[in-house]
């Protein structure tokens, strides 16, 4: 026993001590805010997704109409139109035709049917672009060659908003991205988790993810400034910035991600399946090869997957480096523009709330789908790797 | 207090097999470092062929790093220096033109915790055989019943060996460890505290299994379990604060042991 | 004696031939490394040897009212006050509720939960959604609902107009994986003990967690907001929208303004300059800084994540 002053007034006693959560309000209360504040995330993933797609909405129920010329109903004709139709017609919100009384209401009509005389009267002019046969489905224009037939457009007299070059733009890059930058991120995780002295490790390692610190903006700048100059020079190709360029650039913000998660899944294999094939007298390189690679199987594919949903989404490199044509082609060397790319460049200059602004949050609600499905994905194939690598490990 | 007084403990009257006895593995004062810590300290001892010698002691008195000095598995730990020499069959196995690869294909090691691999039973058997080269199917099959039966884990799995070895439980996935360390054929079978994480009926398998292996294996076993020690092996090595302490037959070391520590310790006044 | 020669065999340990199959891929892993290594030596290198000789004390302090794209009096002080500013606000939002959600995640959350497994995919989802998507999510929510919601249909936007205080919210959003990740690292790293030595002298679970676990966790809270402005202080896509600008006379005033970016301003340099020959040692320049920003945040982070992960070895 120690001879600590016994300070302490006695008066709680052991009576005070059969008291639930109610004896401290405080401590209750602060205990459910930290529960409020973590599903913060939760609430940013949802609201993310509600506030793009929001902006998109109108487009997807056939409400926006980009045609240049609309049919004209004469003004003299107002009374056979119900107030709906009227409504609709003249493009009012609820609230503006509420406030509109019948005078103004015909001096709308008048004008619908001036505009009407100047508008272009040919066959595209009276098109929606906006409906989804003309994103996808191949069109023919009266103003553009024939085979020009996936056009994205979206200034002009008409309003083209073919996706399909844009698909084909962001593939192209990611594709090339991830050819070059998986084997080399793959092989150094190898090395640095399996193969090099653990000493070594130590400082491959952050050196490596050093990589994640430069900010895409810079990689871009190197793309375009450095790299493509570079790469023109070894290939000879025509264009200087394409989708190769591009997506070479976009390897290097790649890298770091798969080089991460693959490291990561590889480590996490038990030291002792190593171990055990290592003292039967196997290489380094045959233990890591026929022993933990194929333990961390599923780690590494998700290191590709989430790799992947990285390239689609970069923005900053393919902007820069990619020459942001939206040419409908496979080449690889010819300039190139991606979904992300397209966002980038022209959402300042479109008319807020107009139908390419709409336009630019649909290809932004649909990327953040695919990623939020990739991402999942890959979330899910870490997670049962490491469940399945620790129940085995008992 | 004598140090027969622990009745319980049952010796080992298995006599060492007939021929045996050549000295196989001798050290000569091997000093071992980690970084700055001296682990172990001019360790100099002969172990002779088809004997099974213990390793006991507390832990941390360098039993299991003596041990993993055969088939150099401290060479994977970057701050390890290790001085003396070791030789097994006569060769320096720390010399220069020694292939670590060749010689641990030819010094079987079972851990502590089983660690089969992540594939079938059949496979794990079969990996470090195709890792000696052998190809055939016909040879891969009889050397693997041949080892399953060794382990004496053949009858338990003879009707599964193309499952997972992960649905295995505790004693038979020591017991595959055991066949794959078999089934390569090796000199010398090193065994660091084989039973330490399974029940007593898995463990009393494992003995066994030891005893019926000592035929044709020399083996070397860490334990903490004395009474282990006891019972399979010949000769018994005393460890304490990295310093071999007495190294005898287990007869002598658990009945009448030169000194003090080790009375101590194999009567349990500590460790 | 023919035993002995059959077992001397056995026993000889020298090479049977050279193992080429993994020297070859244990150099061409190796090589990888080393060319990943080098491709990180050469952007540091040729943006350093270009930008050197323009990287002055004036460049930094300079500003760019006359003309941003004349060589001799450009300067990036208002694009590094602009990021610096940014970045400020945006830890001011995103420290405490990472800290908060990690101090749920670890202390007070069963892992087996549904609501647990939730949060978590939400905090991995959002580590994934692309940048650009972000900006679209700052322009869509913080100033067209929020911004516009507080002006109330005021003819001149007073909130509803890009500003920083947008482009921290919209960048804090973006962040807040890395510092939830970050500070349970370092909650993870403590060991049980200690807590159970502060409840065990009767603390409450509130007062183990402010008075031990959150200061013994606060290199690890420190890592992740070091991550978070080393992240946040180069991105580009999620401000385009949000706050950043083109050109400006003056500094920010308020939070309400917009600002000019590091970022941002290397991204104009590169596209958009009237003479891309002329303005090349102005770009190398800036593009040093940002990078000397960026850099030096995260060689700091990886430090004081090495020590936490050291600490986290010793404790177990």
């Amino acid at each position: 026993m120690t001879n600590a002053p016994h300070t302490a007034k006695r008066t709680v006693g052991w009576m005070g001590i059969h008291r639930g959560h109610k004896a401290r309000p405080a401590e209750w209360l602060a205990e459910k805010l930290i529960f409020l504040v973590s599903l913060t995330a939760i609430l940013m993933v949802f609201l993310i997704f509600v506030f793009v797609a929001r902006e998109a909405l109108p487009l997807v129920f056939g409400q926006m109409n980009s045609a240049a010329a609309r049919p004209v109903i004469p003004a003299k004709e107002m009374g056979k139109l119900k107030p709906d139709e009227l409504r609709d017609y003249l493009a009012l919100t609820p609230e503006e035709f509420k406030r509109l009384d019948k005078e103004a209401l015909t001096a709308l009509m008048e004008v619908r049917e001036e505009e009407g005389k100047e508008a272009p009267k040919d066959k595209d002019a009276t098109v929606n672009t906006t409906e989804w046969k003309y994103l996808f489905a191949p069109h023919e224009w009266s103003d553009s060659r024939p085979e020009d037939r996936y056009v994205w457009q979206p200034i002009g007299r008409i309003h083209k908003y073919n996706l399909w070059p844009l698909i084909i733009g962001s593939l192209k890059t990611t594709i090339v991205a991830l050819l070059f930058s998986v084997p080399l991120a793959l092989a150094a995780a190898i090395y640095v988790s399996q193969l090099c002295r653990p000493s070594l490790k130590e400082w491959l390692k952050p050196a490596i993810e050093l990589l994640s610190g430069v900010p895409s903006v810079v990689l871009g700048f190197f793309g375009l400034m450095v790299m493509a100059t570079f790469l023109q020079g070894v290939l000879g190709y025509q264009s200087r910035l394409n989708a190769f360029v591009a997506g070479i650039a976009l390897g290097l913000a790649v890298i770091p991600v798969v080089f991460s998660i693959a490291e990561d899944a590889l480590t996490s294999v038990p030291r002792s399946y190593t171990q055990a094939a290592l003292a039967l007298g196997a290489s380094k390189w045959q233990a890591a090869w026929q022993i933990v690679l194929p333990a961390a199987a599923p780690g590494v594919f998700a290191a590709v997957v989430l790799g992947f949903g990285r390239a689609i989404g970069e923005t900053m490199v393919v902007l820069m480096a990619s020459g942001n044509a939206s040419i409908m082609s496979f080449s690889l060397f010819d300039s190139t523009r991606s979904i992300t790319a397209t966002i980038a460049a022209e959402l300042a200059e479109a008319v807020f709330g107009g139908h390419h602004y709409r336009m630019l949050f649909l290809i932004g609600a649909m990327l953040f789908i695919v990623t939020f499905l990739t991402n999942l994905a890959g979330d899910l194939i870490m997670h049962r790797l490491k469940g399945r690598l620790e129940g085995k490990a008992k | 207090m004598a140090a027969i007084s622990s009745s319980q403990v049952t010796l080992n009257t298995v006599k060492p097999t007939v021929g045996a006895g050549e000295p196989l593995i001798t050290s000569e004062q091997v000093n071992l470092y980690y970084g700055t810590s001296h682990a172990l300290k001019g360790i100099s001892v002969t172990l002779g062929e088809r004997h099974v010698t213990a390793f006991i002691g507390p832990s941390g008195c360098g039993k299991s790093t003596f041990l993993r000095c055969f088939n150099r598995m401290n060479d994977l730990i970057d701050s390890v220096r290790i001085t003396g020499s070791i030789k097994i069959g006569g060769q320096d196995i720390y010399s220069k033109d020694v292939d670590v690869i060749e010689l641990r294909k030819r010094i079987g090691m079972v851990f502590q915790k089983s660690n089969p691999f992540p594939k079938s039973i059949y496979e794990n058997i079969a990996y470090g055989l195709k890792l000696h080269g052998m190809k055939a199917k016909s040879d891969l099959d009889s050397t693997v019943e041949q080892s399953l039966r060794g382990a004496a884990l053949w009858e338990e799995v003879k009707d599964r060996l193309h499952t997972s070895a992960m649905g295995l439980s505790g004693g038979q996935q020591q017991r595959l460890c055991i066949a794959r360390a078999i089934a390569i054929k090796p000199e010398i079978l090193l065994m660091d505290e084989p039973a330490s994480a399974l029940d007593p009926i898995a463990t009393a398998k494992i003995e066994e299994l030891i005893l019926e292996l000592k035929k044709d294996f020399t083996i070397v076993i860490v334990t903490h379990n004395m009474q282990q020690a006891a019972r399979i092996s010949d000769y018994t090595a005393f460890f304490y604060l990295g310093e071999l302490v007495e190294f005898d037959t287990t007869a002598k070391i658990f009945t009448n042991p030169s000194k003090r520590q080790t009375e101590d310790y194999v009567t349990g006044r500590f460790g | 004696m023919s035993t002995t020669t059959v077992k001397a065999s056995r026993l000889d340990f020298r090479s049977r031939g050279f193992d080429f199959v993994s020297f070859a891929f244990t150099s061409l892993t190796g090589l990888a490394t080393l060319f990943i290594l080098g491709v990180l030596a050469i952007i540091i290198a040729n943006v350093v040897w270009h930008g050197w000789s323009t990287f002055s004390w004036r460049f930094l302090t300079g500003s760019a009212d006359q003309d941003m794209f004349d060589v001799n009096k450009a300067g990036v002080l208002p694009m590094v006050i602009g990021t610096a500013l940014r970045v400020l606000v945006m830890t001011v939002f995103v420290v405490p509720v990472g800290v908060i959600t990690a101090v749920y995640l670890t202390e007070y959350a069963q892992s087996t939960a549904l609501t647990t497994r939730i949060i978590r995919g939400a905090v991995n989802n959002l580590a994934g959604v692309p940048s650009i998507v972000f900006g679209l999510f700052g322009l869509g929510f913080f100033i067209s609902f929020i911004g516009r919601g507080i002006d109330g249909g005021a003819p001149e936007p007073h909130w509803g107009k890009p500003a920083i205080l947008w482009a921290s919210l919209t960048l804090s959003v973006m962040t807040l994986p890395l510092v939830i990740v970050a500070t349970e690292e370092s909650l993870r790293a403590i060991t049980p003990g200690l807590r159970e030595a502060s409840l065990a002298l009767g603390a409450t679970k509130l007062e183990t967690i402010i008075k031990i676990v959150v200061p013994e966790a606060l290199p690890g809270i420190l890592t992740g907001g070091i991550l978070a402005v080393g992240r946040a202080g180069g991105e580009v896509a999620p401000i385009l929208f949000t706050g950043a600008a083109y050109y400006m006379r003056d500094l920010p005033h308020s939070l309400t303004d917009q600002f000019m970016d590091l970022g941002y301003h290397v991204f104009i340099l590169s596209t958009q300059s009237p003479d891309i020959e002329k303005t090349r040692p102005i770009l190398f320049a800036t593009v040093l800084a940002l990078l000397l920003l960026t850099l030096s945040l995260n060689l700091v982070a990886v430090i004081v994540r090495a020590r936490v992960r050291k600490k986290m070895r010793a404790g177990h």
